[in-house]
Order: structure tokens, then C-alpha cells, then sequence
């Protein structure tokens, strides 16, 4: 029994309680909810320590007869999932309060509620990951999707309801679907606790125990975005501020991710589904970055990478091997905190270049030097440059691919090492257009396509420039026709009608950018760095994570206490 | 187990309705589809849950003709958990009448650029079915 568990869960909950009565005291509201998650993430530091040196840590919540109450456990996997959880929304916190709440002041969002709704997606989340029943990770989905509609829909505008209206609906299907599975799950078993089912289970014949594993990962797999069910993801993030996108970005898919993981290891240690997760993850890993190829705008882009890059974790689960699942382990880790911080550093774009197309960027190298570092070195992490942990994540899959040794895991690894280069094409694409070349060429450009349309302006903004098949070429470079003007508009009807020149010219962009907005990426960016600097110690810790999880026995006995 | 055909029957039927409506366009029309599917949903629970029995209080009656109690209080979480995303669906409903004086659920980014493509392109590289694809009704009909 320890009562520390507790804490990542009850903390922003009160915190919640707390900040949505002091509405009317913004200042306080603001220490309120710093307070709490820096609370959060010392007491995921204190598990990690204890769960890594004590073993399993678990609390049954409510004082129920120990097998029938609601257990939260924190072991190897779970601590470090919430850590890593922890720095990043706190960062994302600061982030938020240095961009004025939630940016865009022309929106007029309700900020108020802001604060409060940010502190349940914590709780979630924390939950998500300590659940140590099914029902209890269905409520925390939940409660961190109920938070993520509020959020996504922040200001009611055109473009986010639009937006939101699809991610509701995807998400309440698959929340049905997990209800169905628990309603399965319990008719088989007579039990809904994670240990309990680990025992009873393999009791089952065969076809029920597939049919049972195959429902749970369809719903997680939904929540994870992997290829087949990933389409609702690149068009429902990019709208929604940049600092919701980057905590949606970092953490709704890997709290997914970490369900298939607690799921594949814990209740079906026997049928691995190899061939399945193999084939699911190197269709999401080629099929998501090709689709970063084709966008032009930054958060689209990056949207279509965080798909891509579920794939190699995916691969890792899949191959469920010791190594296999320490390189997914790792993966997660150092995923949650580059895609985060991306996404916090595109929202500094935005601000300092006034838009996130490409095409409507150009020289922020030399206009803001330090947001130029900012962008590239998480870029190239992400891309998998020696010696950065994207790249030491991605050696340590494809080695676990090479043990596994069968010809698809071959292809697998073939797989793993093209996205890793067209990542690196597109972030490269990026850093050239939009840093590289000066805004004047940048703006000098846009007209030769605005001139190349044969039919004039006469479409409108969305048929501007497009030549050849609905590409256009300038020079080298292609574009899918549409990227110019049309998702941009269709995003984001409000948006200006200039380019960076332009804006440059009438001198409309604040001179530089607010320390509190920078400091908080910055800080995310040098703990993927310290990601790589500790790699040693921290591979260390996830290959005893996935000892245990292959294991199995010390989550199972802690929870339900037969050692004792 | 021994399951009661009666309630299988009406979940599916239920699920199966509410599945059809999700496919709607009108986001009323998905709401209603999302109420029906949560019902069936609940109802599987008591297929779940085994056969009927006394209401599971201790002094109410011996405790192995009692009901299990567990999947009731499932239940009632999943119905709160429905009632909150019902009034969330309505409020997006009502806010996208308001911007839109309609409720339909519109086309995705990429779709309404394929399909702008897949117009600007009939007219520049000569296709001659243009005339025909720019003036199609559907696909104005359909436009975000």
C-alpha cells in the first residue's frame, strides 16, 4: 500500500476544483496549476525511484476487499510514462501561460476555463497510465478525451468545430467499442481487473481469447492512431492552439500506445500477433510520412510525422521480444517529449512569422536565429541524426528487428530506415523553405504561382497556381496545387492574406518573441537532449522494464498479494 | 454461461440503428445515432452481467440468488459518461448552426482539396468531361 500513487491522479483533480473557483483571479489560477503539476511530476520522480528499486507500487482506492476494489499500480513501465508525462505538460503549462493563456488573441477564447480543463487532461492521462483495471483505463480515456474536446474546440470557431465534430465522433465510436470489449472481456472472465485477467485468461479456448484481443486493440489501436485507423488524426490536430496540439501530439497517442503495450504484455503474453502488428506498423510508418511529404503547412506536417513515427513503436510491441519492447519503451519516451516540443516550437513560428504555411515563411534563420536552433535541432532528432536519442531510439528497434531475424522483421528494419530518411526530407524541406531562403525570394515565389495559374485568380484562393496535374513546379521544387492558399484557408478561414514579406513590410509582427514562450520549449528540447546524454541509464531501465513486462509475475503478485 | 437471446437481439437491433444514424451527415442525426449505440452498449452489459436475480443489498434476499452488481455499476458510469457527451454534441450542433445555419458534418481538409483539385485540374488540362464535372450538382451539394 503506498499512498504516493494516488497523488498523479488526485492532485490535478483538486487543482481542477481549485482553479475553476478562481475564474475571477487569473494570477492565482496560474500559481494554482504550476503548483500542481510541478507536485505531479516530483511524485512520479519519487515512483520511478521506488518502483525501480521496491519494485510494483500499488493503492486500492476506496478501501474495498483487496481483488474487487479499483487498484492503481505503478511499476517500471507506468512510472516512467508518467514522468515523462509530467515534464512535458508542465512545460506545456508554461508554455501556455507565456503565450497570454491560449495565444491568439484575436479569437477571444474563453481562457478561464482554460486552467481547469488542461488540469483534468493531466489527471487523465496520470491515470490512464496507473489504471490497474480495464474499466478504470476506459474512465481515464474518458476523462482525458473529455478534456481533449473541450480544448480542440477552445473558441468555437468555424475551423475548430469543423475539426472537432469529426475527433468527437471518432473518439465516441471507439469508446463504444472498448465498452463492447469490457462487456466481452467481463462475460468471459467475470473480472475487469488487469492481474485477475492475466490468470484467467489463458483459461480461455483460443477463438475467445483472440476475438477478446483483437477488440482491445482495435479501440486502442483507434486511440494510438495506427495506419488503418489513423485518418482522423492529421485533420483534427492541427487546428487547435499550439500548445493543446503539442500536449494532444505528445501524449493522447502514446497513452494508446501504452494500452496496447500493458495489454499485449500483460493479458496476452501467448499470442503475440507478430505478422499483424508488423504489417499494421510498417503501413503506418511509410503511408504517415509519405503523407508528410505532401503538406506544405508545419503543423500539418508534423501531424502526419507523429502517425509515421507510431509505426516504430508499434514494431517494437510487435516483435515482443525483450529488445523489441525496450526500443518501443524508449521510443515512447523520447517521442512524447520531440513531438511536444516541435509543436510548442511551430507555435513559435507562427507567432514570429505569422503563419505556419511554408510557402508563406522564408528567412526566419537570420530573423530569429535562436528559433531557428530551437526548430532544428528537435527536427533533426526526430529525423534520427547520430548522436541524438531519435537516432539512439531507432538503433535500438532495428537491432530488435535484426535479432528477430525472420524476413519480415528484415523488411521491417528496410521499413524503419526509409522513414527515418523521408523524415529527414521533409523537416529538411521545411528548414529550406521556410529559414533558408530570404522572405523576399519566398514571397517572389508565391507570385510566379499565383502567375502560373492559367486561369487567372479567377478560381478563387483555392484554385490559385496550379499547372501540371495538380502540381506545381518552381525551380526543383514540386508542390501538391492545393497547398499555396487552399488548406490554409479551409483550416483557417481568418487567416491573413499575406506572406512573412509582406507582413514584413507593413512591420505587423512583434520584434521578437516572449521568454516565457521560448524558455519552456527550450527546456523540453534540452531534456530530449538529456535523453541522449543519459541514454546508457535509461536503456538500462527499459530493458528492466521489459523484463518485467515479459515477466509478468512481479505486477501480477503485487496486486494481488500472494507473496505476502 | 447462459445468455438471454431477447437481450442480444434488441442490442444488436439497437447497435445497429444507432450505427446507421452515425453514418448520417446531420450531426443531430449522429447524435441520436450515438444515444442509440451507447443504449445497446449498456444493454450488452447486462447480457454480461448473467441471469436476472434479487437486487444485490445484503438482507435482501440470499446472496446467491442476487444479481451481480458489477456490471449494473458499469452501467451507470457508462450512462453518465453518454449524458455528458450528449449535451457536449448538442452544444457542438447548436454552435455549428449558429456559424453555418447547418448542422452537417463537413468535409475534411483533404477531401475538399482533392476535390478541388480534382475540379481546377478538369479545367486546365483539357479534360473534356469539365463542362459536365465543374457544373455537377453533387458535388456542389456536397461542399464544405
Amino acid at each position: 500500500m503506498n499512498h504516493l500513487v494516488a497523488l498523479p491522479v488526485l492532485l490535478p483533480l483538486l487543482g481542477a476544483g481549485a482553479t475553476l473557483m478562481l475564474v475571477r483571479r487569473p494570477r492565482v489560477q496560474r500559481v494554482v496549476s504550476m503548483t500542481v503539476l510541478v507536485a505531479v511530476a516530483a511524485t512520479a520522480a519519487a515512483l520511478l525511484h521506488q518502483a525501480d528499486h521496491e519494485g510494483p507500487q500499488v493503492v486500492w482506492i476506496g478501501a474495498w476487499p483487496e481483488p474487487l476494489g479499483i487498484s492503481l499500480v505503478a511499476d517500471r513501465l507506468s512510472a516512467l510514462m508518467l514522468l515523462v508525462s509530467a515534464v512535458v505538460t508542465l512545460a506545456v503549462l508554461a508554455y501556455s501561460i507565456g503565450q497570454g493563456m491560449t495565444g491568439d488573441e484575436r479569437e477571444r477564447t474563453p481562457v478561464s476555463i482554460y486552467h481547469p480543463t488542461f488540469l483534468v487532461l493531466v489527471a487523465g492521462v496520470s491515470n490512464a497510465f496507473l489504471a490497474g483495471d480495464l474499466f478504470n483505463i476506459f474512465v481515464s480515456f474518458e476523462m482525458l478525451l473529455f478534456a481533449s474536446y473541450v480544448l480542440l474546440t477552445l473558441g468555437g470557431t468555424s475551423a475548430r468545430i469543423r475539426a472537432g465534430t469529426i475527433y468527437v465522433v471518432v473518439n465516441l465510436l471507439s469508446s463504444s467499442l472498448f465498452l463492447i470489449s469490457l462487456a466481452t472481456v467481463y462475460a468471459a472472465t467475470g473480472s475487469l481487473n488487469l492481474a485477475q485477467l492475466a490468470q484467467r485468461i489463458g483459461d480461455l479456448p483460443e477463438p475467445v481469447s483472440l476475438l477478446l484481443q483483437l477488440l482491445l486493440l482495435t479501440t486502442f489501436a483507434i486511440k494510438a492512431a495506427v495506419f488503418p485507423l489513423s485518418f482522423w488524426l492529421p485533420d483534427s490536430y492541427p487546428t487547435a492552439p499550439a500548445p493543446v496540439t503539442a500536449v494532444f501530439a505528445g501524449l493522447l497517442t502514446k497513452v494508446g500506445v501504452y494500452a496496447i503495450l500493458r495489454v499485449q504484455t500483460l493479458l496476452f503474453p501467448d499470442s503475440p500477433l507478430t505478422g499483424l502488428f508488423l504489417w499494421a506498423a510498417l503501413l503506418t510508418m511509410l503511408i504517415g510520412i509519405l503523407g508528410a511529404i505532401a503538406q506544405s503547412d508545419i503543423k500539418r506536417m508534423l501531424s502526419f510525422t507523429l502517425v509515421s513515427h507510431i509505426g516504430y513503436m508499434i514494431f517494437g510491441i510487435g516483435l515482443a521480444s525483450a529488445a523489441g519492447i525496450s526500443g518501443a519503451v524508449f521510443y515512447v519516451a523520447h517521442h512524447i517529449t520531440i513531438q511536444t516540443a516541435l509543436f510548442l516550437v511551430v507555435g513559435l513560428i507562427e507567432r514570429r512569422g505569422g503563419s505556419t504555411a511554408v510557402l508563406r515563411l522564408g528567412g526566419l534563420a537570420r530573423l530569429a536565429p535562436l528559433l531557428a536552433v530551437l526548430f532544428f535541432v528537435p527536427a533533426m532528432n526526430l529525423a534520427g541524426i547520430p548522436p541524438m536519442s531519435g537516432f539512439l531510439g531507432k538503433i535500438g528497434l532495428l537491432q530488435a528487428g535484426l535479432d528477430d531475424g525472420t524476413p519480415l522483421a528484415y523488411v521491417l528494419v528496410a521499413g524503419g530506415v526509409v522513414t527515418s530518411l523521408l523524415t529527414l526530407y521533409a523537416v529538411v524541406r521545411t528548414w529550406a523553405l521556410a529559414f533558408w531562403r530570404t522572405p523576399q525570394q519566398a514571397h517572389e515565389m508565391t507570385v510566379a504561382l499565383r502567375e502560373q495559374d492559367p486561369e487567372g485568380s479567377g478560381g478563387g484562393p483555392g484554385g490559385g497556381g496550379i499547372t501540371h496535374r495538380g502540381h506545381i513546379h518552381v525551380g526543383v521544387v514540386t508542390f501538391a496545387a492545393h497547398n499555396p492558399e487552399g488548406v490554409r484557408q479551409a483550416h483557417d478561414p481568418d487567416a491573413q492574406d499575406r506572406d512573412l514579406y509582406q507582413l514584413l513590410r507593413d512591420g505587423e509582427l512583434p520584434a521578437r518573441l516572449p521568454w516565457s514562450m521560448k524558455l519552456p520549449a527550450m527546456a523540453l528540447i534540452a531534456s530530449s537532449l538529456a535523453l541522449t546524454v543519459l541514454a546508457g541509464p535509461m536503456f538500462g531501465y527499459t530493458d528492466r522494464t521489459a523484463a518485467d513486462l515479459l515477466q509478468r509475475d512481479p505486477y501480477i503478485s503485487t496486486v494481488l498479494g500472494d507473496d505476502r | 454461461m447462459n445468455a438471454n437471446l431477447a437481450l442480444i437481439l434488441t442490442a444488436a437491433a439497437t447497435i445497429g440503428c444507432g450505427v446507421y444514424l452515425i453514418l448520417e451527415r446531420s450531426l443531430t442525426q449522429v447524435l441520436v445515432g450515438i444515444v442509440l449505440m451507447s443504449n445497446g452498449v449498456n444493454i450488452l452489459f447486462l447480457v454480461a452481467s448473467g441471469p436476472a436475480g434479487g437486487a444485490p443489498i445484503v438482507g435482501e434476499g440470499p446472496v446467491e440468488e442476487m444479481a451481480d452488481p458489477l456490471p449494473q455499476a458499469l452501467v451507470l458510469t457508462a450512462i453518465v459518461i453518454t449524458l455528458a457527451v450528449t449535451a457536449f454534441l448538442l452544444a457542438m450542433a447548436h454552435r455549428s448552426w449558429q456559424l453555418n445555419q447547418h448542422d452537417d458534418v463537413q468535409d475534411d481538409v483533404e477531401d475538399a482539396a482533392i476535390r478541388r483539385l480534382a475540379e481546377a485540374d478538369a479545367a486546365s488540362e483539357g479534360y473534356d468531361l469539365s463542362v459536365e464535372g465543374a457544373d455537377d450538382p453533387a458535388l456542389e451539394e456536397e461542399g464544405a
